[in-house]
């Protein structure tokens, strides 16, 4: 991976991309290994609750009630923010949150000077609109202070799952990032030792010195409550908490999909979030702020407090019947542990900081679909993604909803003549609109299929080699032939000889009762 | 339900019917032996699922009529496809919504609770385990993914497999795991399917087993693909055909 921001707009197919990526062993490895330790700890501490599928359902109907709802939760959020001495700002898309954010940062300077640097909460939300470039061009750096993005931002990668973002990266790797591109003056990091307990230092070194500095704070968000206007973010490092509690000033940046309706409704959260995300029972660092620091002396907390409010594609998704369950997503990961498809290309495949199933639904849905054609097919539909969703998304239901609308984009005008697999697809669906072209096709098939096929040592005929699409099942696999007859064939034949058995055994029953 | 003698209307599905007509055939002398009848409704053809699945939402519309129009009469229908009957199961009742057929959302209601996968149909509907089969081999059991987490069969045919005389039955490690089949996906990713299934083929070597045993043909035809391509000598057999061998031959 290079500097290159994951941007599904630019990035190629998913089929292209996950092929280069399963190259790398090394890669392959250490996603194979990261989600098995992760997935292990999820079911541990998911069994050990006997009310785990009520809690789903819970989780559910909180969710799509607030969805029913967003525009009463969003407005009782800003008055309640506003109230606590917050500062609402709306985004409508991306372009315009980067505005917002950048214009506050800008005004952030105590001495009415911009800032040159800000600390920042990982926060996948500023990766989907590309935050830190845009800070970056308004002469601002953003140091990443979440320990798996500070090795992403120094490695000039990129994140490759939403929870844990260099999950793709392994210890000696991330050694090598650190003693490479890690600067701190009066300190020499090239011959940093590879125990957590020496990166862990490292970190803590480096990072420590931007907490105490740097006034300003950028964010995400995990959970937006509207009855009292609170943020909630959770982590298990307690940088976050720094950059709540030290900054003067605090910008936090979420989807409009954030909000929940009431500060209860963490009771469900909190417990469905960290056992899906990480396996943990609890969060170790569970942060929820209300408004600002309005002690005379200065207490904890930033006493500026602003939270943009982001629609990015949203509202679109919420007008979409059958794939608006997407924005009930809480950005746990997972269904990113648990498919089968991620477990093999890690996240950068999907060419979005939004990898996975979650990735593949709501990426194209983000971004214009054509800029995300191959992301619905980019699954097995097996399920697994579901049955581990703590909200109870059935992301097989949306992707199948998405992949119809792909076919519609392909199949419109002169696209059609262009895909030969639209084309075959159609035509086997007249196939199956009549049981006698049917059979004819059948039939068809059989002597179709005779030039490819060679037979095995039983006699049986297998195809080793198909010709352009159908190629790709035979790469590997091989095919048995048809076999001379078909089930029907057979039924019908038996039926028959059943029927003249039947007709026979009454001849000669009648002969014999005749005698 | 035991002792009740069903005429059972199977619906093969179309690459059962086209390419492992055995499979139907095993279904048919199963069910016969325990004592039922089997009717074969001829206008039948697919299910809908490849169109479905892949975003030919259109294109399945007019076969489910078609189904539920064969199948509608049947006191019971069988299939021997965990997928087919899953893609019955979990989509038939939204597309009769879509198509807002006021006729056939209730045909559709009153048929499928009388739709059966034809391990469930003999574990749930018949509750049985043992149907007299006979099968010397080393076997593995693959559980397909709609079979384990749409139609929740459970371990119902590991409950028929334990019962055959003469199995020596292997357990496979990950089992829930998915075998890379997923219908086109196994075409339009084929880097990543293979993938997928190397780790599968990998799990069914592990088990030593002599055949791997399935209720979906469809994994059990790119698991066995691959068997064949690496020339294991492990062969794939549908469920219904374990279930069907009886002592001296069948």
């Amino acid at each position: 991976m290079s500097d290159t921001a994951l941007d599904p707009r630019t990035a190629p197919k998913f089929q292209v991309a996950a092929r280069a990526l399963m190259g790398d062993s090394q890669l392959r490895k250490n996603v194979r290994h990261a989600t098995k330790v992760i997935q292990t700890k999820r079911a541990k501490v998911v069994a050990e609750m006997p009310d785990w599928q009520d809690l789903r359902e819970t989780g559910k109907q909180i969710r799509q009630h607030t969805m029913r709802h967003l525009d009463f939760y969003l407005e009782q959020f800003e008055r309640n923010c506003t109230a606590a001495g917050g500062h609402v700002h709306w985004a409508k898309d991306a372009e315009d949150a980067r505005r917002i954010v950048v214009g506050l940062v800008k005004a952030s300077g105590a001495d009415g000077k911009s800032p040159t640097e800000v600390i920042k909460i990982k926060s996948m939300t500023t990766e989907e609109i590309q935050l830190n470039k845009a800070l970056e061009a308004a002469g601002v750096h953003a140091y990443e202070t979440d320990l798996a993005e500070l090795i992403i931002q120094l490695g000039h990668d990129q994140p490759s799952h939403i929870v844990v973002p260099a999950l793709h990266k392994n210890r000696s790797q991330i050694q090598e990032i650190f003693r490479r591109e890690m600067k701190l003056p009066g300190t020499d990091f090239s011959r940093l030792g590879g125990t957590p307990q020496d990166l862990a230092d490292a970190a803590r070194r480096f990072l420590r010195e931007k907490f105490l500095r740097v006034k300003t704070a950028v964010s995400g968000a995990n959970f937006l409550v509207a009855e009292t206007g609170s943020v909630c973010i959770v982590e298990s490092e307690g940088n976050g908490r720094m950059c709540l509690t030290l900054p003067e000033t605090l910008i936090s940046v979420a989807g409009i999909d954030k909000v929940i309706p009431r500060f209860q409704d963490l009771e469900v959260m909190l417990q469905l979030l960290p056992r899906s995300a990480t396996g943990e029972r609890m969060n170790p660092y569970n942060s929820i702020w209300t408004g600002v620091d309005k002690a005379p002396k200065g207490g904890d907390g930033p006493r500026n407090f602003h939270v943009v409010l982001m629609d990015n594609a949203r509202t679109e998704i919420l007008a979409d019947e059958e794939a608006r369950q997407t924005l009930n997503c809480i950005r746990c990961g997972a269904c990113q542990n648990a498919c089968p498809v991620y477990q093999q290309t890690g996240g950068h495949a999907y060419g979005s900081v939004y990898a996975g199933p979650i990735g593949a639904i709501l990426t194209p849905q983000l971004m214009e679909m054509h800029h995300a054609q191959s992301l619905p097919y980019a699954s097995s539909l097996c399920g697994a993604c579901y049955e581990v969703c703590p909200v109870k998304i059935n992301i097989p239901e949306v992707l199948i909803h998405l992949r119809n609308k792909v076919v519609k984009q392909q199949s419109s005008g002169f696209h059609i003549l262009a895909n030969p697999e639209v084309m075959a697809l159609k035509a086997v669906a007249q196939i199956f609109r009549s049981e006698s072209v049917f059979r004819a096709s059948q039939k068809l098939g059989r002597i179709a299929e005779l030039p490819l096929s060679r037979k095995d040592a039983q006699g049986v005929g297998w195809i080793e080699w198909m010709p352009g699409m159908l190629g790709g099942w035979t790469r590997v696999r091989d095919l048995r032939v048809m076999p001379k007859q078909t089930f029907r064939e057979w039924f019908e034949h038996r039926s028959k000889s059943a029927a003249g058995r039947r007709a026979e055994d009454a001849v000669a029953k009648e002969s014999d009762d005749g005698r | 339900m035991r002792g009740r003698v069903l005429r059972v209307a199977l619906f093969i599905t179309c690459y059962n019917d086209t390419l492992f007509p055995e499979t139907g055939k095993a279904v048919v002398r199963v069910l016969e032996r325990l004592g039922h009848s089997v009717e074969f409704p001829a206008g039948q053809t697919c299910c809908g699922q490849m169109h479905w699945n892949t975003g030919y939402q259109e294109e399945a519309f007019p076969l489910l009529k078609r189904f539920v129009d064969q199948f509608k009469h049947a006191e019971a229908v069988v299939s021997p496809s965990t997928s087919c009957v899953a893609m019955m199961r979990d989509h038939y009742p939204i597309m009769a919504e879509r198509l807002k057929d006021e006729n056939l959302k209730a045909e559709v209601a009153k048929l499928l609770p009388r739709v059966w996968e034809f391990s469930e149909f003999l574990t749930k509907k018949l509750g049985l385990e043992d149907v007299g089969a006979y099968y010397p081999h080393r076997v593995t059991y693959h559980a397909s993914c709609h079979g384990l987490r749409s139609l929740h069969i459970g371990d119902g045919p590991m409950k028929l497999l334990r019962a055959v005389r003469g199995i020596d039955l292997v357990e496979i490690e990950n089992l829930e795991q998915c075998c890379g089949f997923g219908g086109t996906f196994a075409i339009k990713n084929a880097e990543v399917s293979s993938a997928m299934l190397s780790e599968k083929v990998r799990g069914v070597l592990n088990t030593r087993a002599e055949a791997v045993t399935g209720c979906d043909n469809s994994c059990l035809m790119h698991i066995g693909g691959a068997l064949h391509r690496e020339r294991t000598g492990v062969r794939p057999v549908h469920i219904a055909e374990i279930l069907a061998s009886e002592e001296g031959g069948q």
